[in-house]
C-alpha cells in the first residue's frame, strides 16, 4: 500500500521550538516557551478559572481564547461549557479573553491562536471540564448547606435543587461554590445526556449587536488623542522606499507628520479622510531593484516548464515525494487520462480591510484590533517596541472576516502599526486604516498554483497509477517554523492522503516550490482550494473514460480505501438531493479536510455562458455536532465563499503591479448568484471537528462535474468566468 | 472652518469638516456613528448604506454638501427594534457582521418601498451589498420574515 510522505505540518512541537527560539527562551532550560512568553501577564483568574466567570447575580460568562470572525465559534464555545454546568444557556454571555499564550494556548498550536478550523476540537475537553468543575463546586456548595449528599444534588438551568424540594440558584450559591476547591478531574456527562449540545437552541449570542451597528470592530475603535495613520505603499512586491516629498502632504488640514517605516511612508493625521487625502498628496521615489518584477503569466509559464520537464528544478524547487506506492518506474498501459490545472493567485479580500490600534510607549505596549494568533502578534510588537513579548496586552475585537489573512507570520499590519505608534511615542494610540487598494494589493494571496495529472485505467476502470505533480510557492517559506524533511504540507494536503490515491496501486506524486517574490499565505481551506478541485474534478473524468457513473465510481474507490466516512456523506448527499430539476444538472464533490468530511451536489445550468448554481446540497460528517444551526451557516457561506473565487476570483500582475485594486475588479459572488444551500449533518459520536473550512473547497470541483456532464468540457482553469 | 449643519436621525447636528468630505467619515469619525462601515470607497460594497430622505445611498460617495437640508438615517437611527433587525436576530443572519448595517439599511429602504418583495425585487435591491461571509440565503430569508411581520403591523396600524 501506498503511504503519504511524512508531510510538514507544523505540528505542536515545531511551534513551541519556534517561539521558545524567539523569544530567546531556548537559553531558559526547564521553562516552557508558553509561560516564556506570559511573563509580564495577568495570571489570577477568579475562583472558577480562566474560562468561566459567575457573577453574583449568578450570570455565568465564558471565556472565548478564540476570536470571532464569522465562524460562530463563540456559540458553540459557550455551549461545550454551559452544557456540563447546566447553566441557563439564555443567560450565558461570552467575552473574548486577553493574550496570555500559557493559558489560552490553542492545544494544538502550543501558541494562542485561532485557525485550521481548530477552535471547538481544541477546546472540547478544556470546556467541558471547566463547565464540569464548576458545576461540581455548585453541587458540593448545595450538599452542604443543605446537608445531604452531593449525590443527590441535580442541577438545572442554572438552579441547583435537591428531591427535598430545596432549591438555590446559582447566584444564591456563588459565594459559597467560589470557596470550594475545583475539582481537577470532574465527572464529565455521558454525551447521551447532553440536553443543549447538538440542538438548535445553540444559537449566536453576537446577532443583536451585529445587526445595530454597535458590535465593535477595530475600524470603529476611537480613544481620546488617538491619530489615524495610512501608509503609501511600494507598488512592487519588495519595492523600498528611496525618497519622498511630503510638503503637499503636510499642508492637507489635518495632517500631523509623515515619516518613512520600514514597510512604506506613513502619514499621520487627526481624521481618516485626512490621512486618506495626506496620502494621496505625497510623492514617493520607489526602489524597486529587489522586487518581484515578474508578471502572474510568466510564474505560471514558469510552472508549466517545470511541471512538463521543460524546466529541472533546482535549489529549494527540487521535486520532493509527497506521495508513492508501487513502482513509479513502470511504463503505464492502457487507457490514460491526461489533465493540467492552473489555479490563480486569490485575494481574502475579508469585508473589513486589515487594520489595528496601537499604543506603544510610556511604559505601555498595547494593540487593539482583530488579533487572530496573538502569541504571534506579541512576539513581532515585542520585537519593534523592546517590550516582553508577555507585557504586550492585546484586546482582541470581533473581525470582519479573515479567512486566514490575519495568521501571519510576520504580523504584516500589526508591525506597521506599531512601528508608526512607536515613532509617535508616549502611549498615544493611532489606527492604522488600510483602504481597499492598501488591502488587496498587499498580497499574502493564496498561491498560484500547477497541476499535471497522468492517471492510467486498469482493466476495471479503475486508477491503476496515478502520477501527480504539483508546482507551487510555498506557504511555510521563511516562517519562523524550521523547515522539516518531508515537503510543505499545506502545498499537497487533499492531493496527499486521498482516498483515491490509497486505492491506486501505484503513486507517482511529486511537488515543486520554487520561489518567487509575491507574499502568499493559506486561505480559507489551504492546500485544499486547489487539491480537492484537482481530485474531484479528475475522478469525475475518469469515471467518464471508464464509462462509469461517477457516483457508483466514487463509491467504489471508497470502499477500496475504507473511506467510511466519505462513503457516507456521499451516500447522505446523493439521497438528500434526489432527482436535479427540470433544465438543471448535477454534479457532486467529496472532500475532507481538518477532520470534516464534506460532500456537496450542486445543480447547476449554463445562463449565458456563465454557470449558474440553483441548489446546493452538503452533507457533513463533523464528528459530534455542536450547533447545527451555525455548522448550516458555515456551509452556506463556505459555499459562497468558494464559489465566489471559482467564478470570478484571481489577481494577476503585470510588471510585478497587482491589476485589482477593488471590488470592481476584483469581482465577488453578490445576492443574485447566491445559490440555496441545504445542510444535512451525518451522525456521530466523534469528537467534534473543524466546520469553518471543510465546505468551501468542494463546490468548485462540484460546479466543473456538473458542466462536465453539461457540455462534455473539463474545467482545466479557474475562475470559470475568465475577464473581457 | 465653516460648520455645515446636518439631519441625522432626527437631530441637528453641526460638522465641522470641509463641505466635500465623504458622510462615511463625518459619520464614523467626527460623530462616532460607527455602525455604518467602509468596506471599497467606490460604492462597490454597500458597507457604508444609509438613507438620504428615505433613499438607500452610499455614503461613501456622498460629499456632506450634498447631504445638506436631507433627512439622513443610520443603523443607529433604525432603533434597535425594527423588523429587519428583529429577523436578522431570529435567524442569526451574521456572520463576521461588518456588512450586515449595509444590508439592513439597504433592505429597509426596499421594504419601505416594496413591503412584499419579490425575489426579483430583492436581487435588484441587494445586488449592491456584498457579503464575503456569504450570508445571503439568510439575508434573504430573513427579508422576506419582516415583509410578513411588518406588513402585520402595517394592516394592524391602519
Ligand atoms: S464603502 Fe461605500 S460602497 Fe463600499
Ligand atoms: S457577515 Fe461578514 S461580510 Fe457579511
Amino acid at each position: 500500500m501506498n503511504a503519504p510522505a511524512k508531510g510538514f505540518t507544523p505540528s505542536r512541537r515545531d511551534v513551541l521550538v519556534v517561539t521558545a527560539a524567539t523569544a530567546g527562551g531556548a537559553l531558559l532550560v526547564g521553562c516552557s516557551p508558553a509561560t516564556l512568553l506570559s511573563i509580564g501577564a495577568k495570571t489570577d483568574f477568579g475562583a472558577f478559572g480562566p474560562f468561566i466567570k459567575i457573577a453574583p447575580d449568578g450570570a455565568v460568562t465564558v471565556i472565548s481564547k478564540h476570536i470571532e470572525f464569522g465562524q460562530g465559534n463563540h456559540a458553540g464555545l459557550a455551549a461545550i461549557a454551559a452544557e456540563e454546568l447546566d447553566a441557563d444557556w439564555d443567560k450565558v454571555k461570552v467575552e473574548q479573553a486577553p493574550a496570555i499564550a500559557k493559558v489560552y494556548q490553542n492545544i494544538g498550536m502550543g501558541v494562542q491562536g485561532t485557525g485550521g478550523s481548530s477552535a471547538i476540537a481544541n477546546s472540547w475537553m478544556q470546556l467541558r471540564q471547566a463547565g464540569a468543575a464548576a458545576r461540581a463546586m455548585f453541587v458540593q456548595a448545595a450538599a452542604a448547606r443543605w446537608s445531604v449528599p452531593a449525590g443527590e444534588v441535580t442541577v438545572k438551568n442554572g438552579v441547583v435543587g435537591h428531591a427535598s424540594g430545596k432549591s438555590a440558584t446559582f447566584g444564591e450559591l456563588v459565594a459559597d461554590a467560589a470557596k470550594i476547591k475545583p475539582p481537577e478531574n470532574p465527572t464529565l456527562k455521558d454525551p447521551k445526556a447532553f440536553t443543549l449540545i447538538g440542538t438548535d437552541r445553540v444559537r449566536r449570542k453576537d446577532s443583536a449587536a451585529k445587526s445595530t451597528g454597535t458590535a465593535r470592530y477595530t475600524q470603529d475603535v476611537h480613544l481620546p488623542n488617538m491619530l489615524t495613520a495610512m501608509v503609501a505603499h511600494a507598488p512592487r512586491f519588495g519595492g523600498k522606499v528611496k525618497s519622498f516629498d511630503d510638503k503637499a502632504a503636510r499642508a492637507v488640514p489635518g495632517v500631523v507628520d509623515v515619516f518613512k517605516i520600514p514597510s512604506g511612508v506613513a502619514v499621520v493625521a487627526s481624521s481618516t479622510w485626512a490621512a486618506r487625502q495626506g496620502r494621496d498628496a505625497l510623492k514617493v521615489d520607489w526602489d524597486d531593484a529587489k522586487a518581484e518584477r515578474r508578471s502572474s503569466d510568466e510564474i505560471m509559464a514558469q510552472y508549466h516548464a517545470i511541471a512538463s520537464g521543460q524546466q529541472t528544478p533546482d535549489g529549494e524547487a527540487k521535486w520532493q515525494v509527497f506521495q508513492t506506492g508501487g513502482d513509479p518506474a513502470q511504463p503505464m498501459s492502457g487507457t490514460v487520462v491526461e489533465a493540467a490545472y492552473d489555479f490563480p493567485f486569490l485575494a481574502h479580500a475579508t469585508m473589513e480591510p486589515m487594520n489595528c490600534v496601537a499604543e506603544i510607549g510610556g511604559g505601555k505596549h498595547k494593540l487593539t484590533f482583530g488579533s487572530q494568533i496573538p502569541t504571534v502578534d506579541q512576539l513581532n510588537t515585542g520585537k519593534i517596541a523592546g517590550a516582553l513579548p508577555g507585557s504586550v496586552e492585546i484586546e482582541t475585537l470581533f473581525a470582519g472576516g479573515s479567512f486566514g489573512r490575519r495568521a501571519n507570520f510576520q504580523s504584516d499590519y500589526v508591525s506597521e502599526c506599531v512601528h508608526i505608534a512607536k515613532h509617535v511615542g508616549d502611549g498615544r494610540p493611532v489606527k492604522l486604516v488600510w483602504t481597499r487598494e492598501d488591502d488587496m494589493t498587499a498580497g499574502y494571496y493564496r498561491p498560484m498554483v500547477h497541476h499535471a495529472v497522468k492517471v492510467s485505467l486498469g482493466a476495471d476502470g479503475f486508477p491503476a497509477h496515478w502520477r501527480h505533480r504539483l508546482v507551487t510557492q510555498s506557504i511555510m517559506k521563511g516562517s519562523p517554523i524550521p523547515a522539516g524533511k518531508g515537503p510543505d504540507a499545506t502545498a499537497v494536503e487533499g492531493a496527499m492522503g486521498s482516498p483515491y490515491l490509497k486505492a491506486t496501486p501505484i503513486v507517482d506524486g511529486q511537488v515543486s516550490l520554487p520561489p518567487a517574490g509575491v507574499p502568499v499565505l493559506w486561505w480559507r481551506s489551504v492546500g485544499a482550494t486547489h487539491t480537492a478541485f484537482v481530485m474531484e474534478h479528475t475522478i469525475d473524468q475518469l469515471a467518464r473514460k471508464a464509462g462509469k457513473d461517477p457516483v457508483e465510481y466514487r463509491r467504489a474507490l471508497y470502499q477500496k480505501a475504507k473511506a467510511d466516512r466519505h462513503l457516507a456523506a456521499l451516500n447522505l448527499a446523493v439521497e438528500k438531493a434526489g432527482k436535479a430539476a427540470d433544465g438543471w444538472t448535477q454534479g457532486v464533490a467529496v472532500h475532507e479536510s481538518f477532520g470534516t468530511v464534506v460532500a456537496q451536489v450542486a445543480e447547476v445550468k449554463l445562463d449565458g455562458g456563465v454557470p449558474k448554481v440553483g441548489r446546493v446540497v452538503c452533507a457533513v460528517d463533523c464528528g459530534l455536532a455542536i450547533s447545527p444551526d451555525q455548522i448550516a451557516a458555515q456551509m452556506e457561506g463556505g459555499v459562497c465563499y468558494g464559489l465566489s473565487a471559482a467564478l470570478y476570483g484571481q489577481i494577476t500582475m503585470k510588471n510585478g503591479i497587482v491589476d485589482q485594486k477593488n471590488f470592481d475588479a476584483y469581482r465577488v459572488l453578490r445576492m443574485s448568484e447566491a445559490p440555496t444551500v441545504e445542510t444535512y449533518i451525518v451522525p456521530s459520536a466523534n469528537k467534534p471537528s473543524g466546520i469553518g473550512e471543510p465546505g468551501v473547497p468542494v463546490i468548485a470541483p462540484a460546479v466543473a462535474n456538473a458542466l462536465l456532464a453539461i457540455s462534455g468540457k473539463p474545467t482545466l482553469s479557474l475562475p470559470f468566468v475568465k475577464p473581457a | 472652518m465653516a460648520a455645515t449643519s446636518l439631519d441625522i436621525n432626527g437631530k441637528t447636528v453641526s460638522v465641522t469638516a470641509a463641505p466635500d468630505t465623504p458622510l462615511l467619515w463625518v459619520l464614523r469619525d467626527e460623530l462616532q456613528l460607527t455602525g455604518t462601515k467602509y468596506g471599497c470607497g467606490i460604492a462597490q460594497c454597500g458597507a457604508c448604506t444609509v438613507h438620504l430622505n428615505g433613499q438607500a445611498v452610499r455614503s461613501c460617495q456622498t460629499p456632506i454638501a450634498a447631504a445638506v437640508g436631507a433627512k439622513i438615517t443610520t443603523i443607529e437611527g433604525l432603533g434597535g427594534t425594527h423588523p429587519l433587525q428583529e429577523a436578522w436576530v431570529k435567524l442569526d443572519v451574521p456572520q463576521c457582521g461588518y456588512c450586515q448595517s449595509g444590508q439592513i439599511m439597504s433592505a429597509a429602504a426596499l421594504l419601505a418601498e416594496k413591503p412584499k418583495p419579490t425575489d426579483a425585487d430583492i436581487d435588484a435591491a441587494m445586488n449592491g451589498n456584498i457579503c464575503r461571509c456569504g450570508a445571503y440565503q439568510r439575508i434573504r430569508a430573513a427579508i422576506k420574515d419582516a415583509a410578513q411581520n411588518a406588513s402585520g403591523v402595517a394592516v394592524a396600524k391602519a
